[in-house]
């Protein structure tokens, strides 16, 4: 045994194939890696890490059972808080939740707690281990709008409850940013997130896609028709754009877009309609995690690929390694650096970027320092398309067409934080409908505590 | 899966179909639309509601295929089913939102063309069930492409079909009748024109100019059509709008036209591509230096 100070190494493809392919980055432990990576785990009595988490999965228990080669009793542990395990152990920023507050980071190497989680899941998914009801039906009738990350897993928290739990899909597939948004090399869609809505359905759930809450039913009528309670999780919605000139030219996309023709619509691959536009060197604007999918999506459709953020390498919001992979594969940063203007060419296609040089002032309200541009600085960038990651503002689908139903200054449905209530009863909401754009673990938080508020709320009702 | 009720050919290039959705039915009001897909493989197709009857739990789509997705819809026969078909979306026109007293101060005027005449139809139709008549302009090339003609004048006050090259009715565009009928003293306060781009960027020049106010309905590119992709988005006066969740009906005289009919070509050569693939099968690969 190596180290003990370091963690097992996992294993990826390598930087220069996985870059021309969309097959999953990262190939995760086999039983001997997991099994020696689960012995750097020191089993805290006060396990920190559980508060790292937010559905505060009890990491310590299941970490002691992939010890011991239980790797089924790992999983039924994970699954009493998670249900999409094989999902979080491969999105999740855990070196900011778990991982962060691991106790062997502070003289080395965190453990991979991350790439444990993905093992177990993996090894479930590949056993026919399912996840089981703990409760007997109970004939209460709940709705859930979306079927993303919050969705699934209030969805599933109620089912296992005994709760006859249905889901509604806007677009024709399930699993919300899980199947749009994140992409194959990531977080593959068939092998993974199908696998992981299966287990939800599972429990009981039924999935209907194809109906958009708002527009082929009203969060009303799903209120007459017996439902007793319904949860938002609808999800972030509009992509926001700069404001600047050019940017409606083509050639210019926002990275839902972009991500949504290849990932939902499967642009890449031969045997599907979508269209893409084949663009030869591609500036993506952003610096979070959905940049991050855009960029190296567009390098592995064959572009060389420059992602332009105005703050630092320090304040990229992306994960880790996220940005680690995105290096290694040779998408080219330009930092404190941003966007003035669209260039165009006479037909009104993109033929390049103009950008200021930033540097760093006093840190503003988010506590980062503010970029403040240079004066002089600008320069031009040839490129045929420009992507833009900038964030989302939130769908006004629900919101506009549910009586009652309070939203904030930002359009984002107003929720109490313990119990996801809104102003509506028995209307209750989470993740990024309420949030504004965040990450998958935030929302399944989100998803989890409502479907607690959604229990109390039935209880009371008896 | 929606099954197909009534596959019909209209004209020598626009196809109807009657199809089953019961739960999009009951929520349809005009001026809306839907995205269909025919199989896993298919892009999501936006299309403007043509008819629906919430008795019957039907739907009523008209289509001119234009690329693959839309071309291989007629793949599919009576019977069959599309694989999605989800909606209804966007905004109702604004006429379902004004009351009667409202409704009979306007004197309409629709002008359709090409495979717009369809989602005007049911606009015309409202009005007529709540006794108004409102007077519609039909455009198109050459008889062979007119359709609709019969129902629309059983809805319609008056009907004008013109034709571009003189073989049916009237000879000449959309706007020559429209200013004929200024010219003979009939007053319009409210137009609505659908079609295509270019004959709506015309009416609305020619409406302009006699000061009626006019709507026009726009059929971008979309992808998911829920207010997700941004792919839709138009400038309107000075404002960025998604004509997904903002539209698709929007003030004509405040449209950047240029704008939307260069965004409308912008994967001309990829669907250009995608079609003689469809067509000639795996013989193209490798590009003729055409396409």
């Amino acid at each position: 045994m190596g180290n003990v100070l370091e963690r097992i190494p996992v294993r990826e493809q390598d930087p220069k194939v996985r870059a021309a392919n969309f097959d999953e980055v990262c190939l995760g432990y086999n039983e001997e890696e997991a099994v020696a990576e689960a012995q750097r785990c020191l089993n805290c009595k006060n396990a920190k890490c559980i508060t790292g988490c937010p559905v505060n999965i009890r990491i310590n228990e299941f970490i002691a059972k992939v010890k011991e080669r239980d790797f089924e009793g790992a999983y039924r542990t994970i699954s009493q808080s998670s249900a999409l395990p094989a999902v979080c152990g491969r999105v999740c920023p855990q070196e900011t939740q778990c991982e962060g507050k691991c106790i062997r980071g502070i003289k080395g190497d965190p453990v991979s707690i991350g790439k444990l989680e993905r093992f177990v899941a993996d090894y479930a998914r590949h056993n026919g281990i399912v996840p089981t009801p703990d409760a007997p039906p109970n004939g209460h009738r709940i709705a859930v709008v979306g079927s993303g990350p919050a969705g699934l897993t209030c969805a599933g928290d109620l089912a296992r409850m005994g709760y006859d739990v249905t889901i509604f899909e806007a677009l024709h597939k399930a699993g919300g940013v899980l199947t749009y948004g994140i992409p194959e090399f990531r977080l593959p869609k068939d092998e993974v997130v199908a696998k992981e809505v299966e287990n939800v359905k599972a429990l009981g759930v039924k999935i209907c896609t194809d109906v958009i809450i708002g527009r082929t039913e009203s969060v009303d009528e799903l209120l007459e028709q017996g439902f007793e309670a319904v949860f938002i999780g609808s999800g972030a919605g509009l992509p926001m754009f700069m404001g600047i000139p050019g940017e409606n030219a083509n050639g210019v996309f926002s990275a839902n877009e972009y991500l949504t023709r290849n990932n939902l619509m499967k642009a890449f691959r031969d045997d599907y309609d979508t269209p893409i536009y084949k663009a030869k060197k591609v500036v993506v604007v952003g610096g979070g995690n959905v940049a991050m999918d855009a960029a190296r999506t567009a390098l592995r459709l064959g572009a060389e690929v420059h992602l332009v953020y105005r703050r630092s390498e320090a304040e990229l919001p992306a994960r880790a390694e996220e940005v680690h992979h995105a290096k290694e594969e040779g998408i080219i940063f330009d930092l404190l650096t941003n966007p003035v203007e669209i260039l165009t060419d006479e037909n009104d296609y993109v033929r390049g970027i103009r950008c200021i040089r930033m540097e760093l002032g006093e840190p503003d309200a988010s506590g980062r320092r503010r970029p403040v541009p240079v004066e002089g600085s600008e320069f031009e960038v040839e490129c045929d398309a420009v992507i833009m990651s900038l964030g989302t503002s939130p769908n006004p689908l629900i919101s506009s067409t549910t009586v009652g139903l309070d939203i904030n200054r930002r359009k984002c449905i107003i929720a109490d934080e313990e119990t996801g209530a809104t102003s509506r009863e028995g209307v209750y909401a989470g993740g990024d409908a309420v949030t504004g754009a965040a990450t998958v673990i935030l929302a399944m938080g989100a998803g989890k505590t409502a479907a607690k508020g959604i229990d109390e709320f039935i209880r009371s009702r008896k | 899966m929606f099954k197909i009720l009534s596959k019909t050919q209209l004209s020598a290039v626009v196809w109807e179909m009657v199809v089953e959705a019961p739960l999009l039915a009951r929520h349809c009001r005009p001026g809306q639309f839907l995205i269909v897909r025919k199989d896993e493989v298919g892009e999501r197709i936006p299309l403007t509601i043509c008819d629906y009857d919430t008795e019957k739990g039907t739907v009523t789509i008209v289509f001119q295929p234009v690329g693959v997705s839309s071309e291989k819809f007629l793949e599919l026969e009576e019977g069959d089913s599309f694989l999605d078909f989800v909606g209804p979306l966007g905004r109702p026109s604004d006429i379902c939102d004004m009351s009667d007293e409202e409704l009979r101060k306007k004197k309409f005027l629709f002008v359709c063309g090409g495979v717009g005449t369809a989602p005007v139809y049911p606009q015309v139709k409202w009005l007529h069930e709540r006794g108004i008549s409102a007077d519609v302009i039909i455009g198109c090339r050459t008889k062979d492409l007119l359709f609709y003609e019969d129902k629309m004048r059983e809805v319609a006050g008056h009907l004008y079909v013109t034709t571009d090259d003189g073989s049916y009715m009237h000879k000449g565009v959309v706007t020559t009748v429209i200013d004929e009928l200024v010219a003979e003293g009939k007053e319009y306060n409210h137009c609505v024109c659908i079609g295509p781009m270019i004959m709506m960027k015309f009416c609305c020049l020619t409406t302009q100019k006699y000061g009626i106010p006019t709507i026009v309905s726009m059929n971008p590119i979309m992808v998911d059509g829920t207010g997700m992709c941004g792919a839709c988005r138009l400038t309107v006066g000075d404002e960025v709008k998604f004509a997904c969740v903002d539209g698709p009906e929007f003030d004509g005289f405040k449209i950047n036209w240029a704008e939307c009919m260069k965004r409308a070509a912008m994967y001309k050569t990829v669907e250009g591509e995608a079609k003689l693939r469809y067509q000639e099968g795996k013989t193209h690969e490798g590009g003729c230096g055409n396409c």
